[in-house]
């Protein structure tokens, strides 16, 4: 019986092919048949593994593809009833906010599993990544609050096991440290959950639910309610982020990780962080994140300065990596708490964009690592001369990192700062401000120290890129400059989502209403002159035509 | 040639046959394997214990049937409850049963011991286990807590050749005869407060209200002094913190497929005795007996987590795990003990499901531990577990999922339990204790973590050629105890993934329990 009405679609939509389920269902097959492979022969895991995150991507991009750009609210939606009585359900659905970083994952898998290999035991370690894969699909495409939270715990466990298994140096204490960080975080969330959902069915009097549309529309929790159960969640997804007290199991975990634990923990797994601050924070909690927003401001702003000078610092080129996410982490927290659409457009464009850039980047300095068995930055110099092709995609990622106009990472930070100088976060935005300069000061010195000067030693022959890495690499090099030339098709998808958030925060929040930038106001000038004139006009040709029946 | 007959009550065979399948099937294993010595040597014992525990489950099914038909029924002159409660744990501790005879068997040959008595013993104490699940009168609860218990303190000590299973045995006994003695005393103070032992006369008796609005009987300190001790006894038998004292030196001790026996079914039992004579006649009084049980909850969950931090023993780690696993099912019966119906059906149903969803985790572990612990029953360091994941690759995968569903990962049985028992904290609006346990659970996640650590990410040991040493002989991955440790992983993703599976059943069986 049970079996039955998990099985049956309760409210699907008209769509014949379960779009967003295969995106969690078939890592979840690879990862399945790479554990029946025989365990000696490496490659064939290998091939499954990319063939599997492969057809994945694909998939999401064929999604991209189908996505209705008007259209503000969830696509593609599937929902099954998991476990009736208490209103669980396993609901999928993407809008314009969680759309890029679905495909954003599709595309850093293969690419990232291409780029690296396992240095040992590589069935295990790509039915791990499958797994993760899984997971990380699963969270930015849930719907119901318990499933949501159910895969924001369960990508702890193959990164554990990527970080312990085949990193670099204390790889066991940063995986531990890792995990126990972040579950930490999350133990009083599920409390949170749990609180909000018999809250909101016993104010409604209605049946319960965690589905989050619902949640959102009810809005049942009294003021202080909905702080509190907010705090548990914002706990949670400030250790993701992380934001500034609590970003300390990060650089160990992206040091200690291997190569693709590092790109998908970066690229992937701290939007979770800021992801769920935007679905279950604002979303979900409007009144309650329009009143911590200072706080949230203030720490993305620490989080900024704080991790631009440390990185500067860094003697390690990942620990430096890892700080600048601490950084750049902080301008999505700006962009987010700014409420306004400029502001949240650009955290959604930059959390995309950090995934691509700082996912390349990682994968860059694990070929130096490979070439030169050294992440250190003094013991690398003049690499230009020896290998200058890779010198030169490493400017390009770097300057995309950096922000430099006509990249992508440009547009994602312009668009945070113009909204939250916009909003109430003026002053914020002024201080994040030195975050852009500090960071093209901490990457160039950094690419001056491993690039230029003479290379001595191992240094002058290593080897430059190959053809299958530039291969590999070349998807995320155009994504970078043709999201940075051309951001308009990504915008155009994001905004109407955003919009529909924006006002639901001001329908929900009293005596609020997003402030208005001023560029839309003089348009609208224009439009006022543009219709005035446009009435003129007509009074005149009514005028005329009066006088034309009147003759 | 008696002028007066006792009057007896009548028997209804056919709804007892769960317990005659484990008290009558003790007997007669005696008796044959006494009659055709034959039988001792090979696994006829195990193979019939396994029978015993498949029968008694399949005679649920009817006796299910009749109960949904008829609701439940009290037999035997009101000694015995035949509810949905009842045939839930039965049936849970069939399966404890089932485990412990499939894990017993190679364990006992590799041991070069012989014997059908610890099979005996185990159907023997099963038998109290399903008498303590249905007793609706403290006397009978009393019975079938010394049926069990007696049974265990034997198998316990029954390792003849370790000194350390000797030591344990008698370390039990003499803790678990002072508790039995706290108990009935216990019983004596609540017959002395409310003039019955029968659970349904004794919530009767609360219940009553004087003119005033007042029970006469609700403070006496009699009744009180009886809680209090027949809350030891349970806490005792759960190893619930402040009474856990004894939990990590005898599991230590004891022989390791027995420590699985007494981690699922003695503990199953336990609770469902404490939940019988709780939810069943104390309600009335919660204000009293509730924040007592959150409190031991909590300290439970605490003292369970942090002092497992420390431990290098896996078999000392798991006693740890399941004082803090107890604390978290005891969260469910504060909210099964509330007023409100809601919150009750809630935690009734929490603590049933956390009750299975332990017994086969539990059950898969142990099987683990007992393959891994090898000839000699004495490699459980840590140390012993480390590479296992290149030695033994399967064992290590399946104990890997056995640890993440004990520490409450996600899409296995152990998420939904604890999902369940802070759900039902939470209705109950007990805020406070569902945080305080959600947080020490990260603590105790360390424990399984560690574990993991030690088989994935730690190099086995290795002699100076490189090749991996294992003392105490090779770990033989016996057929019998891999489909144990098989059956309980599948159960535990099933039901991980599938939580619902079962759910009128167990709906049902949770209500039973409450008034």
């Amino acid at each position: 019986m049970m079996i039955s009405s998990l099985f049956a679609v309760e409210a699907a939509e008209a769509v014949s092919f379960p779009l967003l389920p295969s995106l969690i269902f078939i890592p979840l097959l690879t990862a399945l048949i790479i554990g029946l492979l025989p365990a000696h022969r490496d490659d064939y895991s290998r091939i499954t593994a990319l063939a599997g995150s492969a057809i994945t991507g694909a998939v999401s991009v064929y999604m991209l593809a189908k996505f209705v750009v008007d259209d503000g609210g969830f696509q593609f939606v599937s929902e099954r009833s998991w476990i009736a009585d208490l209103g669980i359900s396993f609901s999928l659905g993407v809008d314009g906010i969680s759309l890029f970083l679905v495909v954003m994952t599709g595309i850093l898998f293969p690419l990232g599993l291409l780029a690296t290999s396992a240095h040992h035991d590589a069935k295990a370690y790509h039915i791990w990544v499958m797994i993760l894969m899984a997971g990380s699909m699963g969270v930015f495409m849930s719907l119901d609050l318990l499933m949501f939270f159910m895969f924001f715990e369960i990508v702890l466990v193959p990164m554990y096991f990527l970080i312990g298994g085949w990193g670099h140096g204390n790889r066991v204490y940063a995986a531990l440290k890792f995990f126990l960080y972040t579950m930490a975080g999350s133990a009083l969330m599920m409390v949170g959950i749990l609180v909000v959902v018999f809250l909101t069915a016993r104010n409604t009097g209605g049946a319960l639910t965690f589905d989050i549309r619902d949640l959102a529309e009810a809005q049942a929790l009294t003021t202080n309610q909905a702080r509190a159960v907010l705090a548990t969640f914002a706990l949670a997804f400030a250790v993701k982020v992380p934001l500034f007290p609590l970003h300390t199991w990060l650089p160990d975990a992206h040091t200690e990780a291997p190569t693709i634990g590092s790109v998908i923990l970066a690229g992937v797994m701290l939007k979770l962080g800021t992801y769920g601050f935007l679905r279950f924070g604002l979303y979900l909690f409007p009144e309650a994140s329009h009143d911590f927003a200072p706080i949230f401001l203030t720490l993305g702003v620490i989080g900024i300065v704080y991790g631009a000078i440390v990185a500067t610092v860094q003697k390690d080129l990942k620990r430096l990596i890892a700080y600048s996410s601490i950084a750049h982490l902080g301008f999505i927290i700006i962009g987010l708490f700014a409420l306004n659409s400029q502001g949240i457009q650009g955290a959604v464009m930059q959390m995309v964009n950090h995934g691509i850039s700082t996912g390349a980047l990682f994968i860059l300095v694990g070929w130096i690592y490979e070439r030169r068995h050294t992440r250190e930055i003094a013991a690398l110099s003049g690499l230009q001369k020896a290998a200058p092709l890779f010198a030169g995609v490493f400017t390009l990622v770097m300057l995309s990192s950096v922000g430099l106009p006509g990249l992508n990472g440009f547009v994602g930070e312009f668009l945070i700062l113009l909204g939250a100088f916009q909003g109430d976060a003026r002053w914020f935005a002024v201080v994040a401000t030195t975050g852009v300069i500090l960071a093209a000061l901490y990457l160039l010195w950094a690419y001056q120290r491993v690039f230029h000067g003479t290379p001595e030693g191992e240094n002058a022959t290593m080897r430059d890129l190959s053809f299958s890495e530039f291969f590999s690499i070349l998807p995320l090099l155009a994504l970078i400059v043709g999201m940075g030339v051309y951001p308009k098709p990504v915008l155009d998808r994001i905004e109407p989502a955003v919009d529909e958030l924006i006002v639901h925060i001001e329908a929900n929040v009293n005596g609020f209403t997003e402030p208005e930038p001023e560029a839309p106001e003089q348009h609208d000038k224009r439009e006022q002159l543009i219709e005035a004139l446009h009435e003129a006009e007509e009074k005149a040709e009514a005028k005329a035509a009066a006088k034309g029946e009147g003759e | 040639m008696f002028a007066q007959t006792i009057a007896t009550p009548e028997i209804p065979w056919s709804l007892l046959r769960p317990l005659l399948f484990f008290a009558e099937g003790a007997v007669i294993l005696v008796t044959l394997t006494a009659l055709f010595p034959r039988l001792r040597t090979k696994s006829f014992p195990a193979l019939y214990t396994a029978a015993m525990a498949v029968g008694a489950l399949v005679t649920l099914v009817p006796i299910w049937r009749r109960v949904q038909d008829d609701g439940p029924q009290i037999i035997l002159d009101g000694a015995l409850a035949v509810d949905g409660f009842a045939i839930f744990v039965t049936a849970i501790i069939s399966v404890a049963v089932f485990f412990t005879a499939l894990l017993l068997d190679d364990y006992l040959r590799r041991e070069n011991l012989d014997g059908p008595e610890w099979y005996v013993l185990v159907l023997l104490s099963a038998s109290g286990g399903l008498m303590m699940a249905a007793a609706e009168d403290l006397i009978v609860t009393f019975l079938g807590l010394e049926i069990l218990s007696i049974a265990v303190y034997v198998l316990a000590a029954l390792h003849l050749r370790r000194s350390e299973s000797q030591e344990a045995g008698f370390k039990y006994f003499i803790l678990g005869a002072l508790s039995s003695a706290f108990f009935l005393y216990g019983i004596a103070m609540i017959y002395g407060a409310t003039g019955s032992t029968r659970l349904g006369e004794i919530e009767q008796a609360l219940a009553l209200v004087n003119e005033r609005g007042l029970s006469p009987v609700e403070d006496s300190s009699l009744l009180l002094a009886g809680m209090a001790l027949l809350l030891v006894g349970f806490g005792f038998k759960i190893s619930a913190a402040p009474f856990h004292l004894w939990t990590p030196d005898v599991y230590e001790g004891a022989p390791t497929p027995i420590v699985g026996f007494m981690a699922s079914a003695v503990k199953v039992a336990g609770f469902a005795g404490f939940a019988r004579v709780f939810l069943g006649s104390f309600v009335p009084v919660g204000g009293d007996w509730r924040p007592v049980v959150g409190a031991m909850a909590l300290l439970s969950i605490v003292i369970g987590s942090f002092l497992a931090i420390k431990q290098t023993n896996i078999k000392r780690m798991m006693a740890y795990s399941s004082i803090s696993h107890a604390g978290f099912i005891l969260i469910g019966l504060h909210a099964a003990g509330s007023t409100d119906q809601g919150v009750s059906a809630l935690g009734s149903r929490s603590v049933l499901f956390y009750l299975f969803a332990y017994t086969v985790m539990v059950g898969g572990t142990f099987g683990v531990a007992t393959l891994v612990g090898r000839q000699g029953d004495g490699a459980h360091s840590l140390d012993d577990y480390a590479g296992l994941s290149s030695r033994r690759p399967l064992l290590a995968g399946l104990l890997v999922v056995l640890m993440f569903a004990q520490a409450g990962i996600p899409f296995t049985s152990g998420f939904w339990a604890k999902f369940g028992v802070i759900e039902a904290a939470v209705r109950g609006e007990n805020y406070v204790l569902a945080a305080a346990a959600m947080i020490a659970a990260v603590v105790g996640a360390y424990l399984y973590l560690k574990v993991t650590v030690s088989m994935f990410l730690t190099a086995p040991e290795s002699d100076d050629e490189g090749v991996m040493v294992e003392s105490g002989g090779a770990i033989a991955q016996v057929p019998a105890a891999m489909i144990v440790i098989v059956a309980a992983v599948g159960a535990t993703v099933l039901w991980g993934v599938l939580p619902d599976l079962g759910g009128d059943f167990l709906r049902t069986a949770a209500t039973s329990v409450l008034r």
